[in-house]
């Protein structure tokens, strides 16, 4: 089972790992695992089990180009993310990193806290008994994800997807 | 068939005519990484996907800006390690601490031209669009990637057209009209999509780059000022350079949305904490007193934002319990300040005067605000704990109002200094 955590709209990436908490700033890179929301919502790092949801409103990850904001959320293995739009730099730095993202709003239908059960590769969430069927990312993003990021499609193929072989 | 700018941008890199909705592989003509991420990058390009060199270091440009003086001894042994591996790589286009943040520098130098795809490791890569380049911010592994190969893959966006009609008043600005179409559209109301700045031949390059920066405040991909005027003009004698020929607005393109604006009544607008698109008429913010006037960054820190707020402070003192920060954008904004007296103006009136560089916008060093305290913010952003505490609150302003703001101690409209 998963626990959801649900967040508002505009989720900015201030709020997900503020820039004082960048590995640039820290002693430790490791350390960056105890920062997801470490201003916003204090509890997250602690809390959060691998495979936990996250759901949110419109425009998740908007601002900063960081990296680090998911690759935070990879560390502490964050199963999937569940938004009805995403910022695109965001999008694209989760899709490098194999994070799950799927463009839907769960908002009105699951509540915080609430555990459910996924089953991600099927893009399916049974919640309460009824399951819910996210729409499937574009073809080209599930094959980033099964390679498990960027770079290990990039060695793998050799090529960009997309791009003539 | 007519394209947007952004489409015969990508259209020329990707070497064949694409639309909107497509995807396409592109080379880059330019990557910028700055020191807060090169770190990160340059372990993904060696370690992880085992390039030893940079795809052609003379298409690679470094700035260290994020934390410039380093603050701590992290940050000065990453910015160590980036000189060294800068001289490894053989790459001439490096800005060391002083020089300012990448985007202003990387079109002063004339590295930045109209047309070209260039990504960066920093959202607001957008501000290349300031000459009519397609800047686009790219995280970590995405620059490792360009860095690697010289090319990216990219969605063709979409593009929103913003149309500017008439002139600006005295005392409102670029940064008003930013604001405004973010108050229009929406934080996200461009997100995977272009903004075209229509209709501001007359603005000068440091105001096209307050709206090629705001742009990713928007959502946009890319945000590119239509690159006529004066300006442009004057700024491509100056390096040598012409438009390329294939490069010009297509009365038949196809747009997304039309954002229609009437400069001529528009009013100085505040973006209120904690979101930039939660913006009001001045006149209709009431009293907020403040404890910090911040100018500068990428957006609006440029000489003559400097200047437009040195005319009206000139012969008078900032307001007592009141700290005026001004960091310039550059060594260059920095340099004319100081030659054309702006700086001993702003000094005088009681302002204190930081390297030129991304300051505390980020939160980091040079002026980060304690829990309760109030600033307004000639940035980008007003996210909560973006500069500091996250119990301080970020009012977003133009310069103009920056200046009223510092004289009267609450924000204050421009004209209430006449």
């Amino acid at each position: 089972m998963a626990r959801v955590w649900m967040f508002g709209a505009h989720v900015n990436t201030d709020q997900i790992v503020p820039g004082r908490y960048a590995p640039y700033m820290l002693k430790d890179e490791a350390a960056l695992r105890n920062y997801p929301f470490v201003e916003a919502r204090p509890e997250f790092a602690a809390m959060v089990q691998p495979g936990d949801l996250l759901v949110a409103g419109p425009n998740f990850g908007c601002g900063s180009s960081r990296e680090y904001a998911p690759l935070a959320l990879k560390m502490v293995e964050v199963g999937a993310i569940i938004a009805p739009l995403f910022a695109r730099i965001f999008y694209r730095n989760a899709l490098n990193l194999g994070i799950p993202c799927f463009e839907a709003d769960l908002t009105s239908v699951l509540h915080d806290g609430q555990q459910v059960e996924t089953h991600l590769n099927e893009g399916v969430i049974v919640a309460n008994g009824q399951t819910i069927q996210l729409p499937p990312p574009p073809a080209f993003l599930r094959e980033v994800w099964a390679a498990g990021g960027i770079v290990p499609y990039y060695k793998q193929h050799g090529r960009f997807p997309g791009q003539a072989g | 068939m007519a394209q947007t700018l952004a489409e015969q941008i990508i259209s020329r890199a990707a070497g064949r005519p694409v639309r909107a909705g497509e995807n396409a592989v592109v080379a880059i003509d330019l990557v910028m990484m700055h020191d807060s991420i090169s770190p990160s990058i340059i372990k993904v390009l060696h370690s992880e996907l085992g390039a030893e060199r940079v795809f052609d270091p003379e298409r690679v440009a470094v700035v260290i800006d994020h934390v410039a003086p380093a603050a701590t001894i992290q940050n000065a042994e990453h910015q160590a390690n980036l000189r060294r591996w800068v001289r490894q790589q053989g790459i001439r286009h490096f800005f060391d601490v002083g020089r300012g943040i990448s985007h202003p520098v990387l079109v002063e130098e004339g590295l930045a031209r109209p047309g070209m795809v260039i990504v960066g490791s920093d959202s607001h890569s957008t501000g290349y669009g300031t000459v009519g380049a397609f800047g686009t911010g790219m995280g970590t592994t995405d620059i490792a990637l360009a860095l690697a190969t010289g090319r990216t893959w990219l969605r063709v966006p979409e593009t929103v057209r913003v149309q500017a009609h008439g002139h600006m008043r005295p005392g409102v600005s670029a940064k008003d009209l930013g604001l405004k179409v973010a108050r229009e559209i929406g934080a996200d109301g461009a997100t995977y999509q272009s903004v075209e700045w229509h209709g501001l031949d007359e603005l000068s390059l440091g105001e096209r780059m307050t709206l090629a920066t705001l742009s990713i405040e928007v959502g946009g991909k890319a945000g590119i000022v239509v690159p006529t005027g004066a300006a442009i003009e004057a700024h491509m004698a100056q390096h040598g350079y012409q438009m390329p020929e294939w490069l010009r607005v297509e009365a038949r393109a196809t747009y997304s949305r039309v954002v229609e604006i009437d400069l001529s009544v528009l009013e100085p607008q505040i973006s209120v904490p904690h979101q930039v698109d939660t913006v009001v008429d001045l006149s209709a913010l009431g009293r907020v007193e403040v404890d910090v006037v911040y100018l500068g960054t990428c957006t609006n820190g440029h000489h003559e934002h400097m200047a437009a707020a040195a005319r009206l402070m000139k012969g008078r003192k900032i307001a007592p319990g009141v700290r005026m920060i001004v960091v310039p954008t550059s060594s260059e904004a920095l340099l004319r300040a100081t030659e054309d007296g702006t700086l001993a103006t702003l000094i005088a009136a009681g302002a204190a005067i930081g390297t030129p560089g991304c300051g505390a916008c980020i939160g980091r060093h040079m002026g980060v605000l304690a829990p309760g305290e109030t600033c307004l913010f000639t940035g980008n952003r007003n996210f909560r704990g973006r500069m500091g505490s996250p119990e301080a609150q970020i009012y977003l302003g133009s310069p103009e109002v920056a200046a009223a703001t510092a004289l009267a101690g609450y924000i204050a409209h421009p004209a209430e200094l006449v």
